[in-house]
């Protein structure tokens, strides 16, 4: 499947300062994978050593936090955004 | 040719009446409330969450104050005549459910049934918030909500600025401001309550300084502190609601925790370069912070200091969606954004809304869980 990962600014450096990349997957894992080839920094600061998405950052298909579908095994259809939603605190 | 007891008599011939217990009865149901006694008889008191629509405007008023025709209504006047009028004109009018309590607010009273006693505007006032007065949705009612409102700001900075400024303007009656900064020059580029004359004074002087001369109906109270788990309850317990505008993670997850502990409302907002995030935090009704982010990251995966850069108007932006949730909250009006994450991109000026849900499992609204008291995270200098 063919689908978008949305990179927010605080991650772009990461990801060769793209603001959003064309990635093959059908599966969140699988895209996480593919990541992980083109940009291994970026797939680590998602993902930790034992494979499971960090308590710091979300994933969103679409509108939906992948925490509420299948997580990791969420399916992916053709055109599905995903986006890294990290948590920030900056306020002054 | 007839005189006015036979037409009261044909009038209430045609519309229903209920007694003031069954009307009792139907309080916190979907029914609403209509008082068109005149805005002198109502000083001394009227139902609660009534609409006041004095009868000789009611024909002119009453679509803007209750837009569904199918709504059922109480209507009520002193002892139950003018009512009996107005009913009939709502009927005439489409409204389908209407009926007329009899024996009208006094009898209410008699039967020893609780009402609302409101405190008058001044004259200031009624010039000072006429614009809230004419919008239905907040009214009288709404602006004395608001100038009985208790709201906490996390910080006197970026966020906090147009927040507490605009929440001043509004009328909201106690603001309370903390902030352990003093005011630096690279402030003023977005933290609008302060002053090129007030750099090296504490920021929460320069805030109440700055809101007491836009408005001096606000109470201002000024924390000049930095938050921890050792005053974090006792500040809080005087508040109604928390407007997070803080600048790091412990003081995140500190506010978080504290709100989630007293049931208090937090509108959290936070920003980075050209993004920001805002939600609205109900204990009981949505996900706290924790169900969205457990915990915080550690200081080698959040961007440093240096990386720390913010378009000066974007902490405007989300500072002001911030004050018109508090604005809501306080009123009743809309539908707070509460489950919802609103993020704003304003480099390609896009809003998105993320739905978020609470998660059972969550160490501090989960359903097992149980308060051990505040953790403190290190502060190190991360956003």
């Amino acid at each position: 499947m063919a689908v978008s990962l949305r990179i927010p600014t605080a991650l772009r450096k990461l990801a060769g300062g793209n603001e959003s990349l064309a990635l093959e997957a059908d599966t969140v894992a699988q895209l996480v994978d593919a990541l992980g080839d083109a940009h291994p920094q970026l797939a680590e600061q998602l993902v930790d050593d034992a494979g499971k998405v960090r308590r710091f950052v979300n994933l969103f298909v679409n509108d939906e936090d992948i925490r509420f579908l299948d997580d990791l095994d969420t399916e992916l259809q053709d055109g599905d955004e995903v986006s890294i939603v990290p948590a920030i605190a900056g306020g002054h | 040719m007839t005189d006015f007891r036979s037409l009261l008599d044909r009038v209430k011939a045609e519309i229903r009446e209920i007694s003031v217990n069954e009307a009792h009865s139907r309080l916190g149901t979907d029914a609403v409330f209509v008082d068109v006694r005149e805005p002198t008889e109502t000083t001394d008191g009227h139902i609660d969450g009534a609409r006041l629509i004095p009868r000789g405007l009611l024909e002119l008023r009453i679509e803007d104050r209750v837009t569904r025709r199918d709504a059922p209504l109480i209507v009520y006047c002193a002892g139950g005549t003018r009512s009996a009028f107005a009913a009939r004109t709502l009927h005439e009018m489409g409204y389908t459910d209407v009926v007329s309590m009899e024996g009208g607010f006094g009898a209410w009273k008699q039967a020893g049934h609780a009402f609302t006693v409101p405190r008058d505007l001044t004259s200031e006032q009624q010039m000072r918030y006429s614009r809230h007065l004419l919008i239905p949705e907040i009214g009288e009612t709404g602006q004395r909500k608001l100038l009985d409102a208790r709201v906490l700001m996390l910080g006197a900075g970026g966020l906090g600025s147009p927040s507490a400024y605009y929440l001043a303007a509004a009328g909201v009656g106690k603001i309370g401001i903390i902030d352990s900064d003093v005011v630096d020059r690279s402030n003023l580029q977005r933290q609008i309550l302060h002053t090129d004359d007030r750099v090296g004074v504490p920021k929460v002087e320069s805030a109440k300084q700055t809101l007491n001369a836009l408005n001096p109906d606000v109470h201002v109270e000024a924390y000049n502190t930095r938050l921890n788990a050792d005053n974090v309850l006792e500040i809080f317990q005087d508040y109604d609601i928390v407007v997070d505008g803080g600048d790091n993670f412990p003081t995140r997850y500190l506010v978080n925790d504290a709100c989630v502990h007293l049931g208090l409302p937090n509108v959290t907002g936070s920003v980075f370069r050209f993004e920001g995030q805002v939600t609205v935090i109900k204990p009981g009704e949505g996900p706290c912070y924790r169900c969205l982010y457990p915990e915080p990251p550690p200081a080698e995966f959040a961007p440093s200091c240096q990386e720390a850069g913010v378009l000066g108007v974007l902490p405007g932006t989300i500072g002001l969606l911030q004050a018109t949730e508090v604005i809501k909250l306080i009123t009743g009006a809309g539908d707070p954004l509460v489950g919802r994450l609103l993020t704003y991109d304003a480099l390609r000026q896009k809003f998105r809304e993320l739905r978020i849900r609470r998660d059972p499992d969550c160490r501090m609204c989960g359903d097992n869980a149980t308060f051990t008291g505040f953790t403190e995270y290190e502060h190190f200098c991360r956003l």
